[in-house]
């Protein structure tokens, strides 16, 4: 086509034996939105690296809008007219200034910009974005004070203020809320319309059937799959991604032994309706819920980082108020939290260290490490995950997200808890991890009460026995995981039933 | 084929330079190999190595430590004032000393983590707070046996024999009298917090908070109170140099100890660059000390004059910065 936009021929990219990318195909047309599936570590963050200019291709072309493209740095490729919006969101934005200042930045840089900042000027520029992205924010804010959501915005509004030719996005929606979600869908509806070329990045189904005109599947390294008819043939996508087919995973629901995790008049906050709810040995409970429904508060209080404002929490019938995470971590409460890069990985260790860190204590005599231990045990769990590595000295920075993600799960898998939350275990993995992940939380669950708080209702559909709606801090629905109503339980998720106390038992 | 030899470059790198230079200068300045010369370089860089291996410490928690020459010289100064003008005995001297520097390491902690001053700013204005303190109860000047006293009278006190020993005390290793105590007690102190920092799990926890604190605080690390013990380690190993620059010079001088912290902070941060890896760690500061020691050492008996000592250093000091950070960077930099 004369038209396209972006034209990627052969492209290939090593990194010393690895070969990353190999003889990589690839068309973006202006006006479409072509959706880029995937598995970790098949290339497509590579892909995305070289296009914006962060990497040099070892072969192959790129054309743009018909002249040849060849980025010599992420600056370069931004002015020629390709601008990515990058996983973590804060690459984009710079927290300390306000809202104006960052979406009027890349006209600082403009060397025809004048030495002093025209202040009012600036922010009637400002206002003309944001209103054209549908920003509703202060403009005065400081941008570390918003919503990662409006960050999002902001970051993605920025992009647009370079009027990009293509416009990548890598994971946008890997934090947001549903309705978060919906906004950034409707802004890159309008960005289609505007004829700019955009390739999207994602690993979740819902955003896929949501935006996609296109989607092109990687696998190793090469183009496994175009699917261009339409209407699109999912399936046919993620087995191209996957190798095999997506079977449906059938949970066989238990319902667990005695309660071990009990809540009774739970108030996360002060004037929330209280919570009631118990969870039970060998059980696994989802908590749903949007985005600001209480869950990560409810996460936070068990595992001792807030406090609730008022009632009793019981384990094994004993009361149960963690000091602290070290007091939570002591009373065999174990919690994998969200946002691995901030709140889990320890960059600078490897996977034995990584993976042992809450547990040294015991993986020591006096003082001193028993390394050999320390590596036996996580070689047990890099076997029983299937952790892809070389050996469990690896550096933890040297995996993909989702062999990243198993040994964030592993390290809590490593002594058996009485109760075990983990929060969005899924972020950032691609169904193969997922699977994986969530097939062993399943196997061990017996001996624990295993709480998974999440977003995504396909999630909690393949890891939960029982499914627990929460909205505005109080339980809403509850939802055993057989024959389950798909549309009731949307409906309690987007809050269209009036709150009532929760009672679920 | 060239990522090894990179990384082969990277690991070793500083090392082999180190071994370079020693025959390089055994060559070159007759005299230099040999174990009095040894004993001088290890002299020399004793106490600095000290406090280095202290400011590592904190580096490894993620934080720094701008104090520790000041809490050096607090403690030179303070131990003179105990034995000369309160006249007590050595080892309550010592006591001082050392509860000082537990102290404003202590102090240094809580103002960075419960009143959350930058490191960098808290540990500075407590190196100018100690600076000014440590010359109020003498009125600015130095103190030494037989000082007159504000009021007129004389000092009586003296500088013990066994305090002095600490600092003058030589061991009889290959010729008598060779090695003194202070390298003793540096090497000691350079095992104990390399054993500490590498094979114990409290160790392992501090590198992981100084790596990245909020995933170590929600495994249930106590990070603040590691933070603090970081900051007490340096003070205290601070004022073990302020005790034996004290006992070497057997005088408080005011004027002592002027370089000590930009010597042994540098020597910390070219201890990145020892083994590549790119992190402070004790082995490397160690190390980093005896390359400096050593270069000023050679290029003395090469007769180079004094005043291009600071040059050097800061030109090693720079090298090793561009060796570990853009050298390693570019090792790791390659996965995707």
């Amino acid at each position: 086509m004369a038209g396209d936009a972006l034209k990627v021929n052969g492209l290939q990219k090593s990194f010393g034996k690895n070969h990353v990318l190999r003889q990589i195909d690839l068309t973006l047309s202006p006006g479409s939105v072509t959706v880029l599936m995937g598995a970790n570590g098949a290339g497509k963050s590579t892909l995305v690296k070289v296009i914006c200019g962060h990497h040099r291709a070892d072969g192959g072309t790129m054309t743009l809008a018909g002249s040849a493209f060849e980025p010599t740095d992420a600056a370069d490729a931004i002015r020629k007219g390709v601008v990515t919006v990058h996983q973590s969101i804060d690459d984009g934005v710079i927290p300390d200034l306000d809202v104006a200042n960052n979406l009027m930045l890349d006209s600082l840089v403009d060397r025809g910009h004048g030495l002093f900042v025209r202040e009012r000027h600036m922010r009637a520029e400002a206002a003309k974005v944001a209103a054209a992205m549908g920003i509703d924010v202060n403009l005065r804010a400081r941008v570390s004070d918003l919503a990662v959501a409006d960050r999002q915005m902001i970051a993605i509004a920025r992009a647009m203020a370079r009027a990009p030719k293509v416009l990548i996005l890598d994971e946008p929606t890997s934090s947001l809320s549903a309705t978060e979600a919906d906004r950034l869908f409707a802004l890159i509806d309008r960005l289609r319309d505007q004829g700019v070329a955009i390739l999207y990045i994602s690993h979740r189904m819902s955003d896929i059937r949501r935006i996609a005109d296109r989607i092109v599947v990687m696998r190793d390294g090469a183009i496994s799959g175009v699917f261009d008819t339409d209407p699109l043939d999912y399936e046919a996508a993620v087995t191209a991604m996957l190798g095999h087919r997506m079977t449906d995973v059938d949970v066989a629901v238990q319902n667990g032994t005695k309660p071990v995790l009990e809540l009774q008049d739970l108030q996360l906050f002060a004037n929330a309706a209280p919570i009631n709810l118990a969870a039970h040995d060998g059980e696994v409970v989802a908590l749903v819920g949007l985005l600001g429904s209480g869950k990560s508060r409810l996460a936070e209080i068990l595992f001792g980082i807030a406090r609730a404002a008022q009632g009793q929490i019981r384990i094994n019938g004993k009361d149960y108020a963690p000091r602290s995470v070290e007091d939570a971590v002591a009373q065999g409460v174990f919690m994998s939290p969200k946002d691995r890069g901030t709140n889990a990985v320890i960059p600078a260790f490897d996977i034995a260290d990584n993976m042992t860190l809450p547990f040294l204590q015991g993986l020591s005599v006096g003082s001193f490490l028993k390394a050999r231990r320390q590596r036996s045990k996580a070689q047990e769990m890099i076997d029983q995950l299937g952790i892809v590595c070389q050996s469990v000295g690896d550096g933890i920075n040297t995996l993909s997200g989702g062999n990243q993600q198993k040994v964030m799960i592993a390290r809590w898998l490593l002594e058996p808890a009485k109760v075990l939350l983990l929060d969005e275990p899924f972020q950032g993995v691609d169904i193969g991890a997922r699977r994986d992940i969530g097939r062993h939380i399943r196997a061990t669950a017996p001996g624990r009460a295993t709480l998974v708080f999440l977003a995504e209702i396909d999630e909690a559909l393949e890891l939960a026995d029982r499914i627990i709606v929460m909205n505005e801090g109080a339980i809403v629905g509850e939802h055993a995981n057989q024959n389950i109503d798909l549309a009731a339980l949307v409906a309690d998720i987007s809050g269209a039933k009036p709150i009532a106390t929760g009672t679920a038992t | 084929m060239n990522d090894r030899l990179l990384d082969f470059a990277i690991r070793y790198g500083f090392l082999i330079l180190l071994i370079g230079l020693i025959v390089y200068f055994s060559l070159a300045a007759p005299g230099f190999f040999g174990p009095l010369s040894a004993a001088f370089v290890l002299q020399s860089v004793a106490i600095t190595g000290i406090l280095a291996l202290g400011v590592t410490c904190t580096l490894v928690v993620g934080g720094f430590d701008l104090s520790i020459g000041a809490v050096a010289t607090s403690a030179l100064m303070l131990s003179a004032y105990s034995m000369v003008i309160l006249e007590h005995p050595a080892p309550v001297a010592v006591a001082l000393c050392l509860a000082m520097g537990a102290l404003v390491g202590f102090i240094n902690g809580l103002l960075i983590v419960k009143f959350r001053v930058p490191d960098l700013l808290a540990t500075l204005g407590m190196m100018f707070l100690l600076i000014g303190l440590q010359r109020i109860p003498t009125q600015g000047n130095s103190i030494a046996t037989g000082m007159m006293l504000p009021d007129g009278s004389v000092a009586e006190g003296t500088f013990s024999a066994a305090f002095l020993w600490l600092g003058r005390h030589r061991f009889d290793v290959v010729i008598d009298r060779l090695l003194p105590m202070p390298v003793v007690i540096f090497v000691a102190i350079a095992v104990l917090i390399w054993l500490f920092l590498g094979f114990t799990r409290h160790g392992r926890l501090m590198y992981a908070i100084g790596s990245n604190a909020r995933a170590a605080a929600l495994v249930g690390t106590p990070v603040n109170r590691y933070k603090i013990a970081a900051y007490m380690i340096s003070g205290v190993t601070a004022s073990i140099g302020g005790i034996l620059l004290a006992a070497r010079l057997g005088r408080g001088d005011i004027a002592s100890g002027n370089n000590l912290l930009l010597d042994s902070v540098a020597a910390a941060l070219i201890g990145f660059a020892v083994l590549g890896v790119a992190r402070p760690n004790a082995f490397g500061t160690a190390i980093g000390a005896l390359f400096v020691g050593i270069l000023l050492q050679g290029m003395t008996m090469m007769n180079a004059p004094y005043y291009t000592q600071d040059f050097v250093k800061g030109a090693v000091l720079v090298a090793a910065l561009v060796f570990t950070f853009y050298l390693s960077s570019r090792r790791t930099g390659t996965g995707h």
